[in-house]
C-alpha cells in the first residue's frame, strides 16, 4: 500500500477533523463515530492519521507497544523482562488499524500460534487486531454491519482496556487501549446503545453543498492518485505544522483551566438537553479542554465548549426515535436559551 | 377510414419498435465502450455492474471482456455464498495436516490480485460479504491471518446483478466503488459481436493514460452534472474523471473532450442519478428519446422526496447541458417512472442486495457463527473447523498414542460447531388503505397509529416496509429498512384519496413479503382498511368483483402462513374488512377502540 493521503490536505469536515484531533490529544476523551454519507472521505481522515500523528515511544521487544514511562500500564512479559531489556526503547507510528467486517475473532482477539504449536508442541499466543492497537485507533468502517458477536467483543474490550483471552487452551491477558472509531451510514441501521456509549464524540458527516468544495475534494484526490509523491511534497509543511501543533496541545493539556463556571455551563446544557448520567457532562468537558489546548489557550472558554458540545452530547440525548429534528438541532437550540456566556 | 388508422397504429407501433431497438443499441455501444474502459485499468475503474438477466447479451459480452484482457490477467468467479476462508485466506488445512507445518492459503481477493473477480447474482450478496469486498476494494489489499502481512489485492470487479425490479439489486456499498453501470436488458447479443478496439490497442492507450492533461473546467463540469443528479457522493465524480480519461486514452488523445466528459455522465452519472437533472434553460437540449416528456414538467410539489430532501447544491453556470442530456439517457427506469406517475422516487433501498443464501429446511434459522464446543441443539458439527482445531496438535497427539492411532486424532477439546440464529428478526409491513374512502376520515388516524407502531418496532430493531393503495394501483412506498426516520417521513408526506385497489394492496404485500421470507427474515402483516374494496385485482372498477379478487388474495397470504394483522379503519366495525380478516386468518382489531396501547401490544403478541 501507498502513502495516506495526507490529513491536512482534507478539503472541509472540521467537525470531524477536530474530533479526531482533540481524541489524539487527549485519548481518555474515548472513541469517535463518524456518520454520514458515503463517499465523504470519512476513510481518508482516519486512515490519514498514521502519518500525521507523531511516533510513540515504545519497550522495543514488546508485542504490545507498551509504554516505557508507564510501567502501571504494563503487560506481564513486558514485567517479566530483565531490567536491561526494558530499558531499550523504539520510536514506532501510532497504530490505526483497520478492523475488516471479515475478521474472524481469531484475527481479532489472538489465537494460538500454529507454527510454535507444530514445530516445539508449545501452546502460545498470537497476538491479534487488538493487540496490535494498543495505544493507537482500532478503525471499523460500517460499524453498524458488525456481526454481534465482534461487537460484544468490542464493548467489553473497550470499556475494560484489556482484552482477556481464555481458548484454545490459552490462558492470556494483555493491554488493550485504543481509541475506537467507527464510521457508517446511518441508512443501513442503527447501534447497539452499549456500543453508542463507547464513543466519546459523534460526528455527523455531509457531502459538503458548495459546488467549489466539491471540485476541489475531487481536484486534490485526483492529483494525489496520480502523482503521489510530487502530492505528499506539496502538502509536507501543512503536515508538519499540524504535527507540531498536536505535540504543544499535549504539552499543554495538563495545564489547561477549567473554572466552575465552565463547568456549571456544561452542566446546566447538560440538563437542559436531558442526557443521561454524567458521562456526557465530562466527555464535553474533557474534549473542551484539548481544544483549548489546541488553540494555545490555558483555559475552557465558551469558544471550545459551544464547539464540541454537539460531538460530544448529540448520540447520548434521550432518544425519540421518530423525532426529526435531530439531536444537533436540539443542542444547538438548549445553547442559543443558555446563551454563550459563562458565568 | 378504418383502414386509415389502423395503418396509423401499425405505424406508431412501428415507430415504437424503432425507438426501442434503437434505445437498446445504444446500451449495447455503451457496454462495449465500459468493457474497453474497465479492460483498460481494472482495478483504477473499480468495476462494472452489470444489470442484466443472463441471457446470450451477457454471455457475449463476458466473451468480449475476456478477450481485452490478457491472457495473463486472472479472472475469478466470486459466488455469493462463499466462505471467509476461501475469500480472506488462512490455514491450509490439508496442506497443513501433510507436512506437520502451517500452511497458509491465499484468499481468492489476493489470488486475483491484478485481475478481475466476476460476481454473479450481486444482488443476493449478504451485506457482510459486500462489504468485505467493498474493503478491500478501497485499500486494495485484504489483512492476513493473524501473524500474516497484509496482501495485495488489487482487482477490478465485475457484478452481474440479475435483479428484478427497483428492490432487487447489488449492494449499494458495492455499486458505489464501481464506476461504470451499464444495462443489458433488451441488448441483442449480435449487437455485441466486437469491440471497437483490442489489446494492442489498449496497450498504447495504457501507455498514453499518465500523460493526460485534466483541467479545472473538466472537474468542475463533472462535479456540477452530479450535483444536478442529487449524487451526493464524491466518489462519483472522482470516478467519472478516471472514465473520461481512460475514454481519451482510448481514443488516442491526451487531452480530455467534451465526449469523454459524456461518455463519463453517461456511464457514472446518469445511472446513479437520485432526481431528474433539469436542463439549464438557456440551452437548446438535444432530443432526448429516452425520457418521457411528462418528467419535465413535473411540479416539484408532487414528488415528496425532493420536499423532504436537501436544497441540492446550486450548480450554478458551471453545468453543461450537454453532460445533462448524456446523463439523462442512462437515468434509472425505475426513477423516470416513478417521478413521471407523481409518484415518490424511491430513495433506493440500502439494505437490498444483503439476502443472503436461502434458508436450508431443517435447520433453524441462519448459521450465526462457528464456535468451539459440542453439537447440542441449535448448533451442528462443522467438520472443517474441527479438523482445523486438532490439525497443529497431530505430531503430539501421535507420539503419545498407542501404536494403532489413526490418522488423525481428534479429541473432544477440537469440536467445534456452526450455531444458528434461532429466532429470525421479523421484519413488519405495513399495508395502508390511502383511498378515498379511508382517507376521508381516517388517514390521519391510521398515520398516528403506524408512527405508534413504529416505535415499537424500534424497541424490538425489526425492519419495516410500507405497502401503500390508492386509485389504481398499490405501490412499494418503502422498501424493508431499519430507518425508522425514512417510515415516518415517508408517511407523513403519503397521500390520500381515490378507489380502493384492495387486492392489488394484498398481492403487492404478498409478493414483497415472500421476498423478505427469503431473506430470512420473518415478515408480519399488519393491514390498516375499512375493507370497502371498489378496484379489482386487473385494475377494473366494480365493487364485487374487487371485493371477491381481495378475499381471494386474503386467503392466499392465509395459504402461505404469513402472521397478519387487520386494523379496521372504518367508523363503525363493518363486517367486510371482519370477513377479510377471517380470509387471511389475520387477528381483526377495530381502530375506534384500539387505542394506541393496545394496538402497540397487539403488534407485540403477533411478532
Amino acid at each position: 500500500m501507498g502513502a495516506a493521503f495526507p490529513f491536512s490536505a482534507i478539503v472541509g469536515q472540521d467537525e470531524m477533523k477536530l474530533a479526531l484531533l482533540c481524541v489524539a490529544i487527549d485519548p481518555s476523551i474515548g472513541g469517535v463515530l463518524i456518520f454520514g454519507d458515503r463517499g465523504t472521505g470519512k476513510s481518508t481522515a482516519i486512515r490519514a492519521l498514521s502519518a500525521l500523528l507523531p511516533p510513540s515511544k515504545v519497550v522495543a521487544d514488546c508485542r504490545y507497544g507498551c509504554d516505557p514511562a508507564r510501567r502501571a500500564s504494563w503487560c506481564s512479559e513486558c514485567l517479566a523482562r530483565p531490567a536491561r531489556q526494558q530499558a531499550i526503547t523504539k520510536s514506532v507510528p501510532v497504530p490505526v488499524i483497520d478492523m475488516p467486517l471479515g475478521a474472524t475473532e481469531d484475527r481479532v482477539v489472538g489465537a494460538l500460534n500454529l507454527e510454535q504449536a507444530l514445530n516445539s508442541g508449545v501452546r502460545s499466543f498470537e497476538p491479534g487486531l487488538l493487540a496490535q492497537a494498543n495505544r493507537g485507533f482500532l478503525y471499523v468502517d460500517e460499524v453498524n454491519l458488525l456481526e454481534d458477536h465482534l461487537v460484544d467483543l468490542l464493548i467489553d474490550v473497550a470499556a475494560s482496556g484489556e482484552n482477556v483471552v481464555e481458548r484454545e487452551g490459552l490462558s492470556v491477558r494483555h493491554p488493550a487501549r485504543f481509541v475506537l472509531v467507527g464510521s457508517g451510514n446511518p441508512e443501513e441501521g442503527e447501534l447497539r446503545p452499549q456500543l453508542l456509549d463507547r464513543f466519546g464524540l459523534s460526528v455527523e458527516i455531509r457531502t459538503p453543498q458548495d459546488i467549489a468544495l466539491r471540485v476541489e475534494v475531487v481536484r486534490r484526490r485526483d492529483q494525489f492518485e496520480r502523482e503521489p509523491q510530487a502530492f505528499m511534497n506539496t502538502w509536507r509543511k501543512h503536515e508538519q505544522k499540524q504535527r507540531r501543533e498536536i505535540i504543544a496541545a499535549r504539552k499543554r493539556l495538563a495545564g489547561v483551566r477549567v473554572d466552575n463556571a465552565a463547568l456549571r455551563w456544561a452542566a446546566q446544557l447538560c440538563m437542559r438537553v436531558g442526557t443521561d448520567g454524567l458521562r456526557g457532562e465530562l466527555t464535553l468537558i474533557r474534549a473542551a479542554r484539548a481544544l483549548a489546548a489546541l488553540h494555545g489557550r490555558s483555559a475552557v472558554g465558551s469558544e471550545e465548549l459551544v464547539a464540541m458540545a454537539p460531538p460530544a452530547l448529540r448520540h447520548r440525548l434521550r432518544r425519540d426515535p421518530l423525532d426529526e429534528a435531530g439531536s444537533t438541532l436540539r443542542i444547538e437550540r438548549a445553547i442559543g436559551e443558555q446563551g454563550m456566556a459563562l458565568g | 377510414m378504418a383502414e386509415a388508422q389502423q395503418a396509423e397504429q401499425a405505424r406508431q407501433g412501428d415507430a415504437r419498435v424503432a425507438d426501442a431497438r434503437l434505445a437498446a443499441a445504444a446500451r449495447a455501444g455503451d457496454a462495449l465502450l465500459a468493457a474497453a474502459i474497465f479492460a483498460l485499468e481494472p482495478c483504477a475503474i473499480g468495476g462494472i455492474t452489470v444489470r442484466t438477466d443472463l441471457g446470450a447479451a451477457c454471455e457475449r459480452w463476458l466473451v468480449l471482456l475476456r478477450e481485452l484482457l490478457d491472457e495473463a490477467v486472472p479472472l475469478r468467479r466470486l459466488p455469493p455464498h462463499i466462505d471467509d476462508q476461501r475469500l480472506l485466506g488462512g490455514t491450509d488445512l490439508a496442506l497443513t495436516l501433510g507436512c506437520g507445518r502451517p500452511v497458509y492459503a491465499r484468499g481468492l481477493l489476493a489470488e486475483a490480485d491484478g485481475g478481475v473477480i466476476l460476481m454473479s447474482m450481486a444482488e443476493r450478496v449478504p451485506a457482510r460479504l459486500a462489504a468485505v469486498v467493498a474493503g478491500a476494494l478501497d485499500s486494495h489489499s485484504v489483512a492476513g491471518a493473524a501473524g500474516q502481512d497484509a496482501q495485495p489485492a488489487r482487482f477490478g470487479l465485475v457484478a452481474l446483478d440479475s435483479g428484478r425490479g427497483d428492490e432487487e439489486h447489488c449492494p449499494l456499498v458495492l455499486a458505489e466503488r464501481l464506476a461504470l453501470h451499464i444495462d443489458l436488458h433488451g441488448v441483442h447479443p449480435d449487437d455485441l459481436l466486437s469491440t471497437p478496439i483490442d489489446r494492442a490497442a489498449l496497450t498504447r492507450a495504457r501507455s498514453r493514460l499518465g500523460a493526460i492533461q485534466v483541467d479545472a473546467e473538466a472537474i468542475t463540469a463533472l462535479c456540477s452534472a452530479a450535483a444536478a443528479c442529487g449524487i451526493d457522493s464524491l466518489r462519483a465524480p472522482l470516478l467519472a474523471l478516471r472514465v473520461a480519461r481512460a475514454s481519451a486514452a482510448l481514443d488516442e488523445r491526451d487531452v480530455i473532450d467534451d465526449t469523454d466528459l459524456q461518455s463519463a455522465a453517461r456511464l457514472v452519472l446518469g445511472p446513479r442519478a437520485r432526481v431528474v437533472p433539469e436542463a439549464p434553460a438557456s440551452s437548446e437540449l438535444p432530443a432526448d428519446s429516452d425520457s418521457p416528456p411528462e418528467s419535465e414538467t413535473l411540479p416539484e410539489s408532487e414528488t415528496p422526496q425532493n420536499a423532504h430532501a436537501p436544497p441540492l447544491p446550486d450548480a450554478g453556470d458551471e453545468l453543461d447541458p450537454q453532460l445533462i442530456a448524456a446523463a439523462r439517457a442512462t437515468l434509472p427506469a425505475g426513477l423516470l417512472a416513478g417521478i413521471g406517475g407523481g409518484a415518490a422516487s424511491l430513495p433506493r433501498s440500502s439494505t437490498a442486495g444483503r439476502a443472503g443464501a436461502a434458508i436450508v429446511k431443517g435447520r433453524r434459522g441462519r448459521p450465526a457463527g462457528i464456535r468451539n464446543g459440542r453439537p447440542r441443539h441449535g448448533s451442528k458439527l462443522n467438520i472443517v473447523a474441527t479438523l482445523r482445531a486438532a490439525a497443529p496438535w497431530q505430531r503430539l497427539r501421535r507420539a503419545q498414542a498407542r501404536a494403532a492411532a489413526p490418522r488423525v486424532i481428534v479429541r473432544a477439546e477440537d469440536f467445534c460447531v456452526t450455531w444458528f440464529r434461532q429466532r429470525s428478526q421479523t421484519a413488519t409491513l405495513f399495508v395502508l388503505d390511502a383511498s378515498g374512502s379511508s382517507a376521508m376520515h381516517r388517514l390521519a388516524e391510521v398515520k398516528g397509529a403506524v408512527e405508534l407502531l413504529l416505535a415499537e418496532c424500534y424497541v424490538r430493531r425489526d425492519q419495516v416496509a410500507v405497502v401503500a393503495f390508492r386509485g389504481r394501483a398499490a405501490e412499494l412506498v418503502l422498501p424493508a429498512t431499519r430507518s425508522l426516520v425514512r417510515a415516518k417521513r415517508l408517511l407523513a408526506g403519503l397521500p390520500g384519496g381515490g378507489a380502493t385497489p384492495l387486492a392489488s394492496g394484498l398481492a403487492l404485500a404478498h409478493q414483497l413479503a415472500d421476498q423478505l421470507r427469503r431473506r430470512g427474515l420473518a415478515p408480519l402483516l399488519v393491514l390498516m382498511t375499512d375493507g370497502q374494496a371498489n378496484i379489482a385485482l386487473d385494475g377494473s372498477a366494480g365493487r364485487e368483483r374487487a371485493q371477491q379478487d381481495a378475499l381471494l388474495a386474503g386467503r392466499l397470504l392465509r395459504a402461505a402462513a404469513f402472521k397478519s394483522l387487520l386494523i379496521d379503519t372504518a367508523p363503525r366495525p363493518a363486517p367486510l374488512a371482519r370477513l377479510l380478516a377471517e380470509a387471511m386468518l389475520a387477528r381483526y382489531l377495530p381502530l375506534p377502540y384500539a387505542d394506541a396501547r393496545a394496538l402497540a401490544g397487539a403488534v407485540q403478541s403477533a411478532a
